[in-house]
């Protein structure tokens, strides 16, 4: 039970700051627990499917499909956060004003939501597919699941959702007009994180391997298998022992979510000069 | 909507600098290593066969590990930066860049008895 318990947290505590944190960048705006929760089902079914097709999807690209389906989904989930922070800056000022003055939700663009509830479905898909693989397979060699298998992942499922539950109890408490920087803050270094986490998998299947040294090690003051490591890895994609490649990419993909803020952002009104 | 408020030269740039960036990381891509040391692993009875293996230092190695128990496992280190879920009676192969004298240890995500270890020299 203990070990079922601990493999179904430990991913579904991975998602579940993902889904906190793009709870509370979602907070005020009308109808965002459908779009939430269509992500979350999304990714349990897309979990459920990739479980179910893993031994072919493995073999595919010549062994490395696993690693090409994972880079995969993680860049498009970066790209995702880059819109979302990209449709923020664009509109972000005129919601935060529209926030304040009418002191009620606004709806926001369906884009920005959709954008989100993909993101929250990879990071479901993600976690969920190995949650999925595990308890089948621990039922299917067992004969059957065992009450204690049951007990410890539903254990597990409940602990997850409750990291999910106070990262975003947690973000909410900033003050409003701080949160717009906090969260596209939090976006742009979840989506570096992600985007040096697709390196990973390429370095790993050889199709990549440019720059593969590793450049420092940092795992004798956190190492990212404990679990204050594996948030960190989650949140700003910390890893003990980065590669120079991965360094690029994250450094990479902040520069680009940073530059693209700024080419598409509303600029500040001009006052008129008084003569 | 964005698109046509925008001047043709931000466009401009954005683009080339997109387009550089991926060329940049292509040049990075390479097929499979031929010198790779290549070390093969037998998953059964919940346990790696050989449980201990060797490999030099300086040269990127390819782990080769065929899982014969019965239940899927993920082929797992926290050392060495790789996980893969190895299906039932399937062949699964990780790269590992070129490492420094140590011993690695590897063990089933999916079910934390089975450890093994990469010793380097």
């Amino acid at each position: 039970m203990l070990a079922s318990l601990l493999i179904v947290f430990r991913e579904v505590f991975e998602a579940g700051l993902i889904v906190g944190i793009v709870m509370a960048v979602t907070s005020g705006v009308a109808g965002r627990g459908l779009w939430i929760a269509g992500g979350v089902a999304a990714g349990v079914l897309g979990a459920c499917l990739v479980a179910l097709f893993t031994g072919g999807l493995s073999e595919l690209f010549g062994g490395s499909g696993q690693e090409v389906f994972n880079a995969g989904i993680l860049s498009f989930a970066v790209i995702m956060l880059t819109w979302h922070n990209v449709w923020m800056a664009r509109h972000g000022r005129e919601l935060a004003a529209e926030l304040q003055a009418a002191g009620e939700a606004v709806v926001a663009g369906s884009k920005s939501l959709l954008a989100l509830a993909i993101v929250v479905a990879i990071a479901v898909l993600r976690e969920g597919s190995e949650v999925v693989l595990f308890l089948y397979g621990v039922a299917a060699a067992q004969g059957g699941a065992s009450w204690g298998m049951v007990a410890g992942g539903f254990i597990g499922l409940i602990l997850g959702s409750l990291v999910c539950l106070l990262t975003y109890l947690g973000l909410i408490t900033i003050p409003a007009r701080y949160l717009f920087g906090v969260t596209s803050t939090l976006i742009a270094f979840l989506a570096a994180g992600l985007a040096a986490q697709a390196i990973s998998f390429l370095q790993q299947a050889d199709i990549l391997t440019a720059l593969d040294e590793t450049v420092w090690d940092t795992s004798w003051i956190l190492s990212d298998s404990s679990y204050l490591g594996r948030a960190l890895h989650t949140l700003i994609g910390y890893v003990d022992q980065p590669t120079a490649m991965q360094l690029i990419v994250y450094a990479a993909t902040l520069t680009v979510i940073a530059a693209l803020m700024k080419l598409f952002s509303t600029p500040a009104v001009q006052r008129p000069r008084t003569a | 909507m964005i698109w046509h408020n925008l001047p043709n030269d931000r466009l401009r740039i954005g683009a080339t600098v997109f387009a550089a960036a991926l060329l940049a990381l292509s040049a990075g891509t390479r097929v499979r290593a031929d010198d790779a040391v290549s070390l093969s692993l037998v998953l059964k009875n919940h346990q790696f066969d050989p449980a201990e293996v060797h490999a030099p230092p300086g040269k990127q190695i390819a782990i080769h590990v065929k899982n014969l128990n019965d239940i899927v496992s993920e082929f797992e280190s926290s050392d060495l930066h790789f996980e893969k879920i190895v299906p039932v009676g399937s062949e699964i192969t990780v790269y590992v860049h070129p490492l420094q004298p140590g011993r690695y240890n590897f063990y089933d995500d999916f079910h934390h008895a089975t450890q093994g270890y990469l010793v380097v020299p």
